[in-house]
């Protein structure tokens, strides 16, 4: 059954092909014999989902099952939870149990969903690879010797190699589709402000928007449509109705003009992933969609955008980390400043360090106008340019990533590499934009994904359009050969 | 402020560095820093590249979706929880966070 999407899991459940007991108990089972190879989970919380299956299956017992009742997901670390340690793959929050839950998690948990465990992430959610994590690197379950994106890595190898069904991940600049695409899930950031960021460790406020890694569309809408919707607690959170995803996705096939930008095909692709790319592209032809090429002219500089805005709202969030309140202290108690700067030195691992001191340097006096203003003036350029778009078209796809997954340790030491891994990705979460990645096919044995971008709060058509994809195509499908 | 062109010029020094680092109340070891320099100044001119980009006119982004800030009613909501939060803290003592002494 550990093949099977939440959907299909479902329907066992209610046909009591078996109880969410016996489902627990083998996703739990697989993750003792395979996570020690893959560290994907930074906490595991196995008496607390048994708990929750026996709940459920009184539950489904009495008749009184409601959307998610009995099925088994994770949670990316990054979202706090009552009770459970909740570390954001950092030193700096080791000991940090939250006082209380995220609202993603409340809402999951009161579907009746059941949390196996927190899953590994890179630390503060900066990086692509899940090499920045205090607790190690997560190996792909394609290739272990591979990375399996970032930062939501954790996430996306637990579900590919089937220690659990589905899982939640946050995207600032790509980091559940990035993942989803050098794992071969699919991997829904949806509009900022759709899913409540309450409860969820802050990186760059204006950027951070959390999602899901499933395997099909068809799970992304069952998992959106509990997460979506407003929450007072979140004053970014939309006040926007939720349409029924999953009748949503069902509705016939529509004539659809698809947006493809061309200058995403340029020479900074990999040839054999651009191929696999416009094969998945040739497959929305078939269903009758059209493409046409559109042009977003200040895309290029999205990642020079994102390196300033992305910084500085860090520099500025992570300064609430001063050894005093929560999380971690370094020892030593002769001078305050000296205590904030040893705590931070010991508490962040490089990579942060490296963010908050780039934040901090175009926040300084004299820089402002010119690094981070500029960047939210191109920002702005940037978002223009979708807002054009889509007046053509009701999609834009395209690659997801440059690359299939990289080997491990091959970007780790250069930052910019490693930064450019997320050049087709940043410009959905500059313009606040929903987007998804499915697998699209594979290359040397590595998945492939292709990313869909829609307008503002279209959700819905996001994922009609992967779910018809995923009629016609099985990538979604494929689970490597040792966790089938 | 200086202008776009005094910016191509900008390479960041070790004195660039250690005074960002004081700002952000972050201690660097010294085996550290010769890497973080390298690494900043790799990052810096990624950013740079900004710079050409004539925004002349243009509004700054203030939120994705345009939309104002949503406000809520100015009534209490919370209640006090501080034994629980400061169960979180690494010391504490009659309700008070403690810190190294700060006024002589």
């Amino acid at each position: 059954m550990h093949d099977y999407t939440l959907a299909r899991l479902r329907e066992g459940l209610l046909g009591e092909r078996f109880s969410a007991t016996e489902l627990t108990r083998h996703f739990l089972d697989r993750i003792a014999r395979f996570d020690g190879e893959l560290n994907a989970f930074i906490s595991v919380t196995a008496e607390q989902a048994l708990r929750q299956a026996e709940h459920a299956d009184r539950n489904l017992a009495a008749g009184r099952s409601s959307a998610l009742t009995g099925l088994p997901i994770a949670h990316k670390d990054i979202f706090c939870t009552r009770g459970v340690k909740t570390t954001c793959g950092s030193r700096m929050l080791d000991n940090f149990v939250s006082p209380y839950d995220a609202t993603v998690v409340e809402r999951l948990e009161r579907a009746g969903a059941i949390m196996l465990g927190k899953t590994n992430m890179d630390e503060f959610a900066m990086g692509s690879s899940n090499e920045t994590s205090y607790y190690g690197p997560v190996r792909n379950p394609w290739d272990r010797e591979r990375v399996p994106g970032g930062s939501s890595g954790g996430s996306a190898a637990a579900v590919t190699a089937r220690l659990v069904s589905a899982a939640t991940g946050t995207d600032t600049g790509g980091s559940i589709r990035q993942p989803a695409a050098l794992s071969g899930l699919t991997g829904l950031k949806p509009t900022y402000g759709r899913v409540s960021r309450y409860g969820m460790v802050a990186f760059a406020s204006s950027l951070d928007q959390a999602g899901t890694l499933t395997h099909s569309a068809e799970d992304a809408a069952l998992l959106l449509q509990e997460i979506a919707g407003l929450d007072e607690r979140d004053s970014t959170s939309l006040d926007e109705p939720v349409p029924d995803y999953d009748r949503a996705i069902r509705t016939p096939w529509e004539k659809l003009t698809i947006g493809v930008p061309e200058s995403f095909f340029d020479d900074g692709l990999d040839a054999d992933t651009a191929a696999a790319v416009r094969a998945g592209l040739s497959v929305f032809e078939k269903l009758g969609a059209t493409l046409k090429p559109v042009t977003l002219s200040h895309i290029h500089l999205s990642v020079p955008v994102y390196y300033v805005v992305a910084p500085a709202e860090a520099s500025s969030n992570l300064s609430r980390f001063d050894g005093v309140r929560f999380g971690y202290r370094a020892a030593g108690d002769d001078d305050l400043i000296e205590l904030y700067k040893r705590t931070r030195g010991e508490g962040f691992g490089a990579e942060v360090k490296r963010r908050i001191l780039t934040g901090t340097y175009v926040l300084s006096t004299g820089y402002y106008d010119a690094y981070y203003l500029q960047a939210q003036k191109v920002r702005k350029l940037i978002s223009e340019d979708f807002r054009l778009a889509f007046e053509d078209v009701d999609l834009i796809a395209g690659p997801t990533t440059p690359t299939p997954a990289f080997r491990i340790g091959q970007k780790v030491d250069d930052p910019v590499q490693m930064y450019l891994n997320d050049i087709y990705t940043i410009g959905a979460n500059l313009a606040g934009l929903p987007a998804v990645s499915i697998p699209c096919g594979f290359v040397s044995g590595l998945p492939v994904g292709l990313q869909l971008v829609g307008p503002h709060l279209r959700e819905a058509e996001l994922l009609k359009a992967a779910h018809y994809f995923q009629l016609e195509t099985d990538w979604h499908l494929r689970t490597p050969g040792i966790y089938r | 402020m200086r202008t776009a062109s005094e910016f191509y010029a900008v390479s960041l020094k070790s004195e660039d560095v250690e005074k960002l680092c004081s700002l952000a109340r972050l201690e660097i070891a010294p085996a550290e820093s010769a890497d973080l320099l390298a690494k900043l100044t790799d990052i810096v001119r990624l950013v740079d590249e900004l710079q050409a980009q004539d925004t002349r006119g243009v509004v700054p982004m203030a939120h994705p979706l345009d939309r104002p800030q949503r406000l809520r009613a100015d009534v209490v909501t919370e209640s006090d929880e501080h034994a629980l939060y400061q169960a979180n803290a690494p010391l504490v003592e009659r309700d008070l966070y403690l810190v190294p002494k700060v006024i002589e």
